[in-house]
């Protein structure tokens, strides 16, 4: 049997969709989430003051996006709309990240495979608990995959080295100011220069906010933790940090998200997401 | 229901309808019209005292914000058909409305509206104008408008701190719509006369909030002892009037143990005095 001209394998069609969206999200810049000892933190280094990276969807759920504006703004649109359809068919405690994150797997995943062009997005769907350990952190690649993470998720641009940083400092339980420093490290490359606060978008969602606790930092409010969090003898405050992390691991049983190639499980090369968080 | 052509580039689910407006109801008319209220079928003869009707509501500016309260009675016709109903209702950070009238479609549509102004704030990034939260919950009413003509009728009682006045504003309705800012202090519902003659006393322009809400509370009070339709305070079973401040601070409702105590104060006032305070005649 002879083939139709112009014939690629679908292999071969995933593998290029695959490479033209990472080439997409390699453009932009990183934004990292992390849980702290009140809620969750958002960063994002976003030059642009009018558009954000980082939006409240509902009572507790938050969402990080990078790469295309105009598709990751469409899917913060349709979650908004999904939360207060469902907050308002039934009741606001019945709006879960879980359902939001679904939602935008299916889509990202049928534009994957249906249409042209995939979306050049990556985003994270976090939900604050009552606890730290009913924290939710979804992160969604544009093929659909879903991850469940802990502690801290890095996305956009230099994935790996942002994330390498940030597993390099984050540790269970900081405060808020800490939290926005291992944050701001992060997004810094080694011997550059940290990003303009006036570029920094930062959020939380705090859990002792009552309502809404989602919540904006900007302004007076950032400069003093961005300074609060910076300690004036770095070694000081390093070195039992340094020991505190060595000691720990055995507690600290489920490791941070590991950069490099095993995550996240993006098709085609990766391994086949089960959706079952493993 | 939306076809693909409608929605972003290769997105399927209709949740993602772009309506091009702000507005959560005008969503909602296209994407599940069912779910919203004052839509049904037209009702065939007038609903009457059937259903339960929610009572006093009042308000009044104070120095930097604004109070409300309301009492906690539904009744149907002669029966108090519910003693602790809650008729105050946060809507955002910095507003709040209370509902007088049937208390079931004033309650769906204080939900709605809460959604309708949080769903502008995180689509926008911005909050609505204090005008602008005024203006859509008149057309909320005017939408219920054949269902009042049968007996559903809503009127609400709107009030917001206002960043740019730094002062507390009210605004009134009628069945039609409105909305009609008041100045001072505003009541609504079956016990709004009595409640209107004693603000008018007691009232205090730029007083602090703890004064206004007293004199809000002394208002139900009066309003509770000439209008059967009005509760008062529930001393036996410690139900106690729901009262709201909005201040910079955001929205404040009172906790019951405060309120429980100004309520005490109140009616030992009112042992010796059953009339409550006397405003000074000259």
């Amino acid at each position: 049997m002879s083939m139709p001209f112009g014939y690629v394998p679908a292999e071969q069609q995933m593998r290029d969709k695959a490479d033209y969206a990472r080439k997409g999200i390699a453009r932009g810049r990183s934004s990292v989430v992390l849980q702290y000892e009140h809620g969750i933190l958002f960063v994002a280094h976003n030059a642009s003051r009018a558009l954000h990276k980082i939006s409240e969807i509902y009572d507790r759920i938050g969402f990080a996006a990078v790469g295309r504006y105009n598709e990751f703004e469409a899917l913060r649109l349709g979650g908004i709309r999904y939360a207060d359809i469902n907050g308002y068919t039934y009741d606001r405690g019945d709006v879960t990240a879980r359902g939001l994150a679904n939602l935008y797997a299916q889509n990202l995943g049928m534009i994957f495979t249906d249409s042209i062009k995939p979306y050049e997005v990556e985003l994270v769907v976090a939900e604050v608990g009552e606890t730290s350990d009913a924290d939710q952190l979804y992160r969604l690649t544009f093929d659909g995959s879903v991850t469940d993470e802990h502690g801290a998720v890095a996305l956009g641009g230099q994935v790996d080295a942002v994330a390498g940083r940030l597993k390099e400092h984050y540790r269970e339980g900081l405060s808020l100011a800490e939290a926005l420093r291992v944050g701001v490290t992060a997004l810094t490359e080694p011997d550059g220069e940290r990003p303009p606060t006036s570029q920094l978008e930062v959020a939380v969602l705090d859990r002792n906010r009552p309502h809404r606790k989602f919540l904006r930092l900007t302004g007076a409010r950032l400069e003093r933790l961005l300074a609060e969090g910076t300690p004036a003898a770095p070694e000081a405050a390093e070195a039992p940090e340094a020991q505190e992390r060595q000691a720990e691991p055995p507690a600290q049983a489920a490791p941070p998200p590991a950069p490099g190639p095993d995550v996240p499980p993006t098709a085609p090369e990766g391994d086949i997401d089960t959706g079952s968080g493993g | 229901m939306a076809s693909h052509r409608d929605l972003p580039a290769g997105l399927r689910d209709s949740i993602f309808l772009d309506t091009g407006s702000s507005s959560f109801t005008e969503f909602l008319t296209a994407y599940a019209p069912h779910l919203l209220p004052g839509r049904r079928e037209g009702i065939a003869t007038p609903i009457g005292d059937a259903i339960p009707h929610a009572t006093t509501i009042v308000a009044a500016t104070c120095a930097g914000g604004v109070v409300m309260a309301g009492d906690r009675r539904a009744t149907s016709g002669n029966m108090i058909s519910q003693r602790d109903v809650e008729k105050v209702y946060r809507t955002d950070d910095y507003s709040c409305m209370g509902i007088a009238g049937t208390a079931s479609t004033g309650i769906e549509m204080a939900r709605l509206y809460r959604v309708e102004l949080e769903h502008y704030e995180k689509r926008e990034g911005r909050t609505l104008s204090v005008e602008g939260k005024a203006n859509r919950l008149a057309t909320m009413i005017r939408e219920n408008l054949p269902n009042a003509m049968q007996g559903l009728v809503v009127v609400p009682l709107f009030a917001a701190y206002d960043p740019d006045r730094d002062a507390g504003r009210i605004f009134g309705y009628d069945v039609g719509g409105g909305p009609y800012e008041q100045q001072q202090f505003h009541a609504i519902g079956s016990g709004s006369i009595f409640a209107r003659g004693s603000l008018k006393k007691l009232y205090r322009e730029n007083a602090s909030p703890a004064d206004t809400v007293l004199a809000c509370l002394q208002a139900l009070y009066d309003a509770a002892d000439d209008d059967s339709a009005t509760g008062g305070p529930d001393v036996t079973r410690k139900i106690w009037p729901i009262v709201a401040t909005i201040t910079d601070e955001g929205f404040r409702r009172l906790p019951d143990d405060e309120v429980a105590e100004l309520v005490q104060g109140m009616l030992e006032g009112r042992m010796t005095d059953p009339d409550g305070p006397v405003a000074p005649l000259r």
